[in-house]
């Protein structure tokens, strides 16, 4: 009785290894293929490849090291994506990639995960929503919300999940400010 | 006790009749919970359907092997099976409806209406009408979970299967994609379709 | 203090029942009473508790070193189903009252999705612990219990009044959760 118990369980398992060996592959590429195409979204026209040369920064706010992807054409630094996240959003984690121009101004941002409501933080992913971030310097755009005396125009019933995209943002270009101050000692 | 119907109306059952939805409620989470647009209530109806149909397969092939005792487990432990390949499949190459799915994917294994089947039809049925009965009742699963899905995003989006007919600006009835919506819009759907049907019988 | 956090979480922003949608068939099913939702609420405390302790135990030690993540739906849900079989038992042993009350809700909690949602989002967790994950569990079924109880007590009203025939039901059980769930949107904000 057991026995047949144990033979059902004992087959699935070995089905599903096997389905999971034949899906592994499958599965990395997709979430490389996400990567590429955000990527493609935030950072200007490039002919590196800004996933092989990523560099961690651990800044001492942040918990785990900071992703950022650098941009070159012909040989020139072009401008850098990268990862900041909040875990302040309603529905908890947002992650983005923030695309900087060389000159620290945010070409665009590309929302990597998010679970926020439906119809209001959601609509983070939103153009009316991110056009406002576009050619603006964090360090004369005030990245908070207008509700805490920033720059923001938060989105409609979803201040929670726009102060976390602002933390995130601000993640983001904390860890690129660092990161330009390594290049160009690197480059004098 | 064995099936007597024909495939037609074994088949047709589960899309009136003995529609999972409507009529029996089963399978209620994820018909509330993954609904707030058309393409995520079709997504988990196919996924369903595909889960339902292949444990009705399983289960109608090797009955006869399966102790009575054991049977609920056995049941359990060869759809959480296909539930697992579904995940897996998700994954790799649909990712934008696995990340929409979300956590009600793994829960197709607890959706009564599969367990429901397999204990009281592919168990007792032979291979064919397991088959059918598993069609029916999946395009049953689908059509609700697809109906509710498209009336949630129409509401609540202004939109179909992800195409605006209303600008990005214009006020929509958001309330139909958040959870309450949910409720309410079941509710009416299911007062036009006892309606629908009440008028056939 | 992040365990106030997550009571409040799981109790009223997101309510597992009104705001996750997890456990909606003994929502639906059960609470016709509020003799029944108590019991059934006790027995779900029960459960719920107890196999996340053991699900994130399992997780932990077992699938994760082992690369076995795959593997998780369905071990998770042959500890559940066993979990109920094994607490049956013992209460049957311990507590015959206790099982005379809760009995017939046991079987039913292993297609409760609330118990294997649970135990799957108690995973994610920040910072995930296994105190954290427990005291997660816990507060899950706690709101579980608010949402069936408050439920029960409005349907039993309801029974009384007067209703539309074709609203009769399932119609307008939908509708007086649809008001529920909006009356619980209003804790929005509060973590």
């Amino acid at each position: 009785m057991v026995v047949v118990l144990f033979v059902i369980t004992l087959v699935a398992g070995l089905s599903l290894g096997y389905v999971n060996d034949l899906t592994l592959e499958p599965k990395a590429r997709a979430k490389l293929a996400k990567m590429v195409k955000a990527l493609n979204i935030v950072l200007p026209q490039f002919d590196n490849n800004p996933i092989n040369e990523v560099v961690r920064i651990k800044s001492e706010q942040a918990k785990d090291s900071t992703e950022i992807y650098p941009a070159f054409r012909d040989s020139t630094f072009i401008g850098a994506a990268v990862i900041g996240s909040s875990e302040k959003g309603y529905s908890g984690l947002v992650k983005l990639m923030v695309g900087f121009h060389p000159d620290g101004k945010i070409k665009n941002i590309g929302v990597i995960q998010q679970k926020e409501t439906p119809g209001l933080g959601t609509k983070m992913k939103g153009e009316k929503f991110l056009r406002q971030f576009r050619d603006k310097s964090p360090l004369t755009f005030d990245l908070r919300v207008e509700k805490d005396g920033g720059e923001v125009d938060a989105l409609a019933g979803a201040t929670i999940s726009t102060r976390a995209f602002s933390e995130a943002t601000q993640q983001a270009y904390d860890a690129y400010i660092e990161f330009s101050e390594t290049i160009k000692k690197q480059t004098n | 006790m064995a099936n007597t119907l024909d495939h037609k109306q074994n088949f047709l059952k589960g899309i009136i009749k003995e529609n999972p939805v409507f009529v029996m409620l089963l399978g209620m989470c994820p018909t509330l919970g993954v609904t707030s647009s058309a393409f995520n209530g079709l997504g988990m109806g196919l996924a369903t359907l595909f889960v339902l149909l292949m444990s009705n397969i399983v289960v109608s092939l090797i009955k006869s092997q399966i102790p009575n005792k054991v049977r609920i487990p056995a049941f359990i432990v060869i759809i959480a099976s296909f539930v697992t390949v579904v995940e897996m499949v998700l994954e790799a190459y649909i990712p934008f409806l696995y990340e929409q799915l979300g956590i009600f994917i793994p829960l197709i294994v607890v959706n009564c209406l599969i367990l429901g089947r397999a204990e009281a039809f592919a168990s007792k049925n032979n291979l064919t009408a397991s088959i059918v009965d598993a069609l029916g009742m999946g395009m049953g699963f689908v059509i609700a979970l697809t109906a509710l899905g498209a009336t949630r995003e129409i509401l609540g989006n202004g939109s179909i299967f992800e195409w605006r007919f209303v600008s990005e600006d214009a006020n929509t009835l958001i309330l139909f994609i958040l959870p309450p919506g949910a409720f309410i819009a079941l509710a009416y759907l299911a007062i036009i379709f006892n309606r629908l049907t009440n008028k056939k019988a | 203090m992040e365990y106030l956090v997550i009571l409040i979480g799981a109790v009223f922003v997101n309510n597992i029942v009104l705001s996750q949608f997890l456990g909606i068939c003994p929502f639906l099913g059960v609470s016709n009473k509020i003799s029944t939702s108590v019991g059934m609420s006790g027995a779900v405390l029960f459960v719920m508790t107890i196999a996340t302790t053991v699900t994130y135990l399992l997780h932990q030690y077992v699938l994760a070193p082992m690369g076995l993540d795959y593997m998780r739906t369905i071990t998770f849900i042959l500890v559940i189903a066993a979990l109920v079989q094994m607490v049956e038992i013992i209460l049957k042993k311990v507590s015959p009252p206790l099982y005379q009350a809760l009995g017939v809700f046991l079987p039913l909690i292993t297609t409760n999705c609330a118990v294997l949602g649970v135990a799957i989002l108690a995973l994610g967790l920040d910072n995930g612990t296994l105190l954290k994950a427990v005291f997660f569990a816990f507060s899950s079924s706690l709101g579980f219990a608010l949402a069936l109880i408050v439920f029960a007590s409005i349907r039993e009203f309801l029974e009384l009044a007067d209703i539309p025939e074709g609203m009769k039901g399932v119609p307008i059980n939908l509708l007086v959760a649809g008001l529920l769930s909006l009356a619980f949107l209003g804790f929005a904000g509060l973590v």
